[in-house]
């Protein structure tokens, strides 16, 4: 028996072959990967996972693909990205217990994108697949650019027309076939997923979304197994598509479920910024469901106005009785820098979002000192560096001789003293 | 015929229109509800529409004109 049992419609529970489907035939709703737990359990243990590869495929047994050999998995060195303890952050916002899970550093582009990236091509080639495709604006455009190059794979991205410039040269590098769709980013939308319907190409995040979304999970095996096989108590996310909270939250209850670990009290915390908000602003307005919003803010990365599990990221974070927020974009770069000066960590506009929200959550007293806590840093700042460049001030302009120097910076002959 | 599938929204004045009924006779496609929900104050419908390309083109056009949201059954492909 395959550890793989059927895509399951996580609306009216019909079972489907584990295909490229991900939509329900029967009520339109969203297909997910559902597994033969008890198989899986047999077979499972920290040791073996311990024991495994150095990357985030040591939980290959809780990943929907047929393959048990990492030789044939596409992104092997994908995720195990450091979980920081921090000290300076920590101490600054009074918690005896942060952690950031760091995956500016994942590899190979630097977001936790390649995560999912890594699943979806290692399923896409699974079922045959030879052409990979995406509508991106960024992160996942450079993801799967770059393990398509890497396996050899076709690649299309589709972008909109008037994406800017710098946006699309780090996908060329891989050299992908960009499109560049004349229209807006709806248009984008509908055209592309008109095209997964009629060609035989392997949309990541349209029909084999079941698969991909699955890679977020090891976000949570990860930060279970590096904080000693225990959950945190409290778990700060950032939501686009709101996908990754409610991954992590799964990923996070596999792992009680087969037994990893004795129990699972963390509260799930979502995060958004001011201008493209609608999950965080149903949350704070007590609704179920989600008003679309056009997104206007700088965390690009999160503008999703439209989130397809929005939804289920409500529910996650009211399943386990955590919270959501959001922050201004002003906020946004405060949160950067933040991470920057005290961890030395210089994340995406994403994690701008998530420090703020932290912050916002601990001055609420929702987040509280004693709480083992674990704030997601998604992307690595480099991507982004025009959100921040007007706010890291300029360089000591100095002519160049010693005593210039040293009258600059109030340094004397025997040092002490500094600008 | 082509078959495509879209999550139609309806801001709160147009939630008493009956939309699908005069799409469904303006043009030549077939409309097929198979979720929904509808409340006071908002509204969204999952519709598949049957027809030739180009006329579901021609009626998602004419959606929108009427002053409904439509968007692909995935909601946001691009990320």
């Amino acid at each position: 028996m395959t550890k793989m049992k059927s895509l399951v419609c996580r609306e009216c529970g019909k079972e489907y072959p584990t295909k490229a489907i991900h939509v329900c035939e029967l009520c339109f709703g969203p297909l997910e990967v559902k597994y033969n737990y008890d198989e899986i359990k047999k077979n499972l243990s920290r040791k073996k996972i311990e024991d495994g590869p150095r990357s985030m495929w040591r939980y290959m047994d809780l990943l929907p693909v047929e393959t048990a050999s990492i030789d044939s998995v596409i992104g092997p060195h994908a995720g195990l990205t450091p979980m920081v303890r921090t000290k300076n952050l920590g101490a600054y916002l009074g918690l005896d217990e942060l952690y950031i899970k760091n995956d500016t550093v994942n590899h190979p582009t630097l977001s936790f994108k390649d995560r999912v990236v890594s699943v979806a091509l290692t399923r896409a080639r699974e079922l045959g697949f030879e052409t990979v495709a995406c509508a991106s604006t960024g992160n996942l455009a450079n993801s799967v650019a770059a393990h398509a190059a890497a396996a050899g794979m076709k690649c299309y991205v589709f972008i909109p027309a008037d994406l800017e410039a710098a946006k699309v040269l780090g996908n060329l590098i891989y050299k992908p076939n960009v499109i560049e769709v004349e229209g807006n980013y709806d248009d984008v939308n509908r055209l592309c997923s008109e095209i997964a319907g009629e060609h035989g190409w392997a949309f990541v995040n349209i029909n084999i979304r079941p698969y991909y979304a699955e890679g977020s999970k090891t976000l949570a095996f990860e930060t279970v197994e590096q904080l000693g096989w225990r959950a945190p108590d409290q778990a700060v996310i950032p939501m686009a598509s709101g996908s990754l909270l409610t991954k992590i939250w799964k990923g996070l209850n596999e792992m009680k479920a087969l037994g990893l670990i004795d129990k699972v009290q963390t509260k799930i915390n979502g995060a958004q910024a001011d201008g493209c908000s609608p999950i965080a602003t149903a949350y704070k307005e007590g609704r179920d469901f989600f008003k679309p919003v056009k997104p206007k803010t700088i965390a690009k990365s999160l503008a999703i106005g439209n989130p397809a599990d929005g939804y289920y990221a409500l529910k996650a974070t009211g399943e386990s009785k955590g919270a959501m927020d959001m922050v201004s974009d002003e906020e946004v770069v405060d949160g950067i820098k933040l991470l920057a000066q005290t961890e030395g960590i210089f994340a995406e506009t994403a994690g701008g979002v998530t420090i703020g929200v932290l912050q916002k959550l601990v001055k609420q007293g929702v987040i509280k000192k004693s709480d083992v806590t674990v704030a997601y840093i998604t992307g690595n700042g480099l991507k982004t560096q025009e959100a921040v460049i007007d706010a890291v001030g300029r360089p000591f302009r100095i002519q160049p001789s010693l005593v210039n120097f040293e009258r600059t910076f109030k340094i004397g002959k025997n040092g002490g003293g500094n600008a | 015929m082509p078959n495509m599938r879209f999550h139609i929204r309806f801001p709160e004045q147009k939630i008493k229109e009956p939309i699908v009924y005069q799409i469904g006779h303006e043009y030549k496609v077939v409309t097929n509800i198979r979720r929904a929900d509808v409340r006071e104050t908002t509204g969204w419908i999952d519709l598949e529409l049957s027809g030739e390309t180009a006329e579901i083109e021609r009626a998602i056009e004419g959606m929108k004109k009427k002053g409904v949201t439509v968007d692909p059954i995935e909601l946001n492909v691009i990320e």
